[in-house]
Formats: structure tokens, C-alpha cells, sequence
């Protein structure tokens, strides 16, 4: 099932610098749409740090990332931004009408006369285990998600990780595998205790097996896996059989699929100029740690600074017509009024 | 003082340290590429290094956090720490370590890259 749908801006990237592009477009009369590759929004602050503390937003002299989360959420509501969680950014071209077309990894499309681009250090992807030869596995016996759990009927399944992924896809799949080992280098695990007892419960009824260890390679041919190779803690190694591989080892960050939008790039980072933050695209803005410009540092409110600049570039590409008048929050009623707050 | 760093491309570099700083920011300050997503936070474990053995008595010991953190590193055995954990000390002046292939940065970081 594919949607399309069409807005003043597009936004890759719902971290923290994204969200609050909506809130200087918003001021700007600009809608926007926020696409994200996370099932929430926050970005780093939310998937890596939410429970850490930040130290450098301006006027909060300490905050974690994910009540720095909260407040933007809470900052940009006035403005009804559209999230597109979970979706990757996969595609972009340009309609008919000069317009950009953002395409997802779902299939939907957004257009739209800006697109700014968000995206920290890039889409979080499930880390790969630097397994020689892994590659050829994957998407036939090696998997980093579970999209149908039926397909795991009467699999030899070995799960990697101690985290609460590895912990879920054990306990999920243990009644129906035809064989069920977790790996993990320690006996101990950083999961829901709840989780732990069952995965425990699941062993004692001889439906899990725990294993300590951690892969070291992989065995078969053609994509089909026979067996996982493991190191034990004393150095030694041996073989588990197994058909399938689900390694959790957490998320890191890749640039993707934005690498191919045809914008130039400097070592993974898009330069942009510092007056608009603008690419080497008319109509495509990079604000936050994915942009790179002379001085750049990698701080929260240079994003900031950056999303309110390009802001007032965004209006005079979508309104070529109009004059944006600069004006306070404190003391302008029609700006109040979008803010709901007069 | 001074540290060294071994990389995955099998390169050493010895870098001169300040004393409280992360060995993580001293090979970030440098240049090299090291990953450290969440930037020494002890959130992500892309800062992964495996310490020289004669130099692991005089290391910090390792928090429950880092630990925990360590289950997302591979290849991880008694020599494998997260380099934001640990300060520079007089007391590490020439510590060897050695950088895990997974914390290897695709790239140089931004201020390295556009510095000028």
C-alpha cells in the first residue's frame, strides 16, 4: 500500500535539529513533514542518550536527551508537524511541477518545494558482525529483523546479543523454531528481567539453549547457513548448526540512501553555505551534524542556529512572491496567534 | 604525555595526550578516524579498543555501564574497553592500545574534514 502526500517542506531527520526546523518553519508559515528511520522521534538523544544528561542547551543548564525530546515535541505542537516514523528516506527525484519527490523505503511519497536535510550522522541500521563473507547471508539466512515470525517455523536458529532484541526474538521464537540457541559473551544480560525469567524458563524446558561465546564466523554455501562459528571466553572455538543467524548487536549510524541524491559531499558530511545552509541543490537545505561549513562544530544549538537561517531561506523558495517579515515571538501577536498562544 | 594508538589498517600513531582528557577525544582531537557515535557518553560502544595487556592493572576498573555497553562490541575479550571511559594520567603516560575494526569512522570527522 503506497500514500503520497505533499507539503511546503520535507524534513529528513526527527532529532533533535529537525524538530525544531518545524518550529522556525512553522513561524515561517511553512508546513512540514518529518521522516524518520527510528519508530520515535528524538534521533540520537533517543535512541542513543535518552537517559543521559546534556549540559550546553541554552537556558536549560541540564536536561537528558530524551526530556530534550519532550520539550521540543512539546515547542513544535502549535505547528502540526506530519511524522513518517519508521520509513527510510530511500529516493528523491522531481515531479513535473519542480517539485522534490521524497520516496520511502514503504513506498510513500512526499513532494514538496524544500527538503532539508536532518539527518545527524545518518539512518541507524542494525550493526553487522564483522563476519568474513556475512554479506552473501544476508536477507537469505542471516537476518537483523523479524518481519514474519512464520518463516522461523522449524528454523536452527542461533540469536546473537544480550539486549532486549536478543532476549524478545528468543522468547518469541523458541516455541516454534526447530532448534533455539542464544549466544552471548556473558551470563549476564541487559534486558527486561521479565524477559530474562522466561528466556530461563524457556532453557530449563529444553526449548533454549544458552550459550556463552561470541560469533567468529560463519559456515555453508550459496547463502545457506550450516553453521555459526564460536569463540568461547577460553580462546577455543567450535561450530553450533544452525540455518539461521539473528545477530543484535545494537544500531549504528550509515549515511545511506541520501549518499545517491546526486548533492556533493565532503567524507560523508554535505557543505553547505552559512548564510542559508543551503547544498549544492536549490531547494535542498542541510541543518544539524550531517552539514559541514568552516568552524562547523557538532553542537545541538549550532543546529539550532542553523535550522532558524534556513528557515528564512525556505519561505523565499516556496514564496518567492512574499516578504517574510522578521519578527519576535515576545512581542509579535500574529506569531502568538501560531503558537496558539494569544 | 603520550598515547598510542594502533589502527585496523595496522598504522601506529603516538599522539601526545592531556592529562583528564578521554584516550576517546585524544583520537578524535588527532583526527583519526574513530567512530564514537554518542560521543563519550558510554551510550554506543564505537569507541571499542583492545588495551596491551601490561597495561591493564593500571586501568580504571570497568563500570557496570561500560560492561553492559560492551555487548554491542565484537570481539570483545579482557583486553577490550571503551575508550571514552578511560583519563589520561601521568600513570598512562605510553599506554598502547589498539583500535577495534567496528569503531573505525567511514570517514573523517567534520572538523577535520573542513578545518582549515
Amino acid at each position: 500500500m503506497t500514500n503520497s502526500a505533499s507539503t511546503d517542506v520535507i524534513i529528513i531527520g526527527a532529532g533533535p535539529v529537525g524538530l525544531f526546523a518545524v518550529f522556525q518553519l512553522g513561524l515561517a508559515r511553512l508546513q512540514a513533514h518529518l521522516v524518520d528511520i527510528l519508530d520515535k522521534p528524538g534521533g540520537q538523544c533517543a535512541e542513543l542518550y535518552p537517559e543521559k544528561p546534556i549540559y550546553d542547551i541554552p537556558g536549560l543548564p541540564v536536561c537528558t536527551g530524551q526530556e530534550l525530546t519532550d520539550r521540543l515535541l512539546e515547542q513544535i505542537k502549535p505547528f502540526d508537524p506530519v511524522f513518517h516514523l519508521g520509513e527510510m528516506a530511500a529516493a528523491l527525484g522531481k515531479t513535473a511541477d519542480g517539485l522534490w519527490q521524497l520516496t520511502t523505503d514503504t513506498g510513500g511519497t512526499i513532494s514538496a518545494p524544500v527538503l532539508v536535510i536532518a539527518a545527524g550522522g545518518g539512518s541507524f541500521v542494525p550493526k553487522r558482525p564483522p563476519l568474513p563473507g556475512i554479506e552473501a547471508y544476508e536477507g537469505r539466512s542471516v537476518f537483523y529483523a523479524v518481519r514474519r515470525i512464520e518463516e522461523f517455523r522449524g528454523r536452527h536458529i542461533v540469536i546473537a546479543g544480550g539486549g532486549d532484541s536478543a532476549l524478545d526474538w528468543t522468547v518469541n521464537l523458541a516455541p516454534i523454531a526447530g532448534s533455539l540457541t542464544l549466544l552471548h559473551r556473558r551470563a549476564e544480560f541487559r534486558a527486561a528481567p521479565d524477559t530474562v525469567r522466561k528466556m530461563r524458563e524457556l532453557e530449563a524446558q529444553g526449548l533454549v539453549r544458552f550459550e556463552l561465546g561470541q560469533p567468529v564466523g560463519l559456515k555453508g554455501g550459496d547463502g545457506q547457513l550450516e553453521a555459526v562459528t564460536v569463540k568461547r571466553a577460553d580462546g577455543s572455538t567450535d561450530d553450533i548448526a544452525a540455518d539461521r543467524l539473528l545477530p543484535f548487536f545494537g544500531l549504528t549510524m550509515k549515511l545511506g540512501p541520501i549518499a545517491n541524491f546526486g548533492l556533493n559531499l565532503n567524507e560523508n558530511l554535505i557543505p553547505v553555505d552559512t548564510e542559508r545552509f543551503e547544498t549544492s541543490e536549490t531547494g535542498i537545505f542541510a541543518v544539524g551534524d550531517i552539514n559541514a561549513y568552516p568552524g562547523k562544530l557538532k553542537l545541538i544549538l549550532s543546529g539550532f542556529h542553523e535550522a532558524a537561517l534556513m528557515a528564512q531561506a525556505a519561505h523565499r523558495h516556496v514564496h518567492p512572491d512574499k516578504v517574510l517579515r522578521f519578527q519576535y515571538t515576545t512581542s509579535s501577536s500574529e506569531l502568538q496567534r501560531l503558537l496558539k498562544v494569544a | 604525555m603520550f598515547l598510542n594508538v594502533r589502527m585496523p589498517d595496522g598504522t601506529s600513531h603516538r599522539l601526545e595526550a592531556l592529562d583528564g582528557w578521554r584516550l576517546m577525544e585524544v583520537i578524535r582531537d588527532w583526527g583519526l578516524p574513530i567512530k564514537a557515535e554518542c560521543g563519550g557518553a558510554c551510550a554506543c560502544a564505537t569507541c571499542h579498543v583492545w588495551v596491551d595487556a601490561k597495561w591493564l592493572a593500571k586501568l580504571p576498573e570497568v563500570s557496570d555501564e561500560e560492561l553492559e555497553m560492551l555487548d554491542g562490541a565484537f570481539h570483545v575479550d579482557e583486553r577490550s574497553r571503551l575508550c571514552c571511559q578511560i583519563l589520561m594520567t601521568e600513570e598512562l603516560d605510553g599506554l598502547e592500545v589498539e583500535l577495534a575494526p567496528e569503531s573505525l569512522a567511514d570517514a573523517p570527522l567534520a572538523h577535520v574534514a573542513v578545518g582549515s
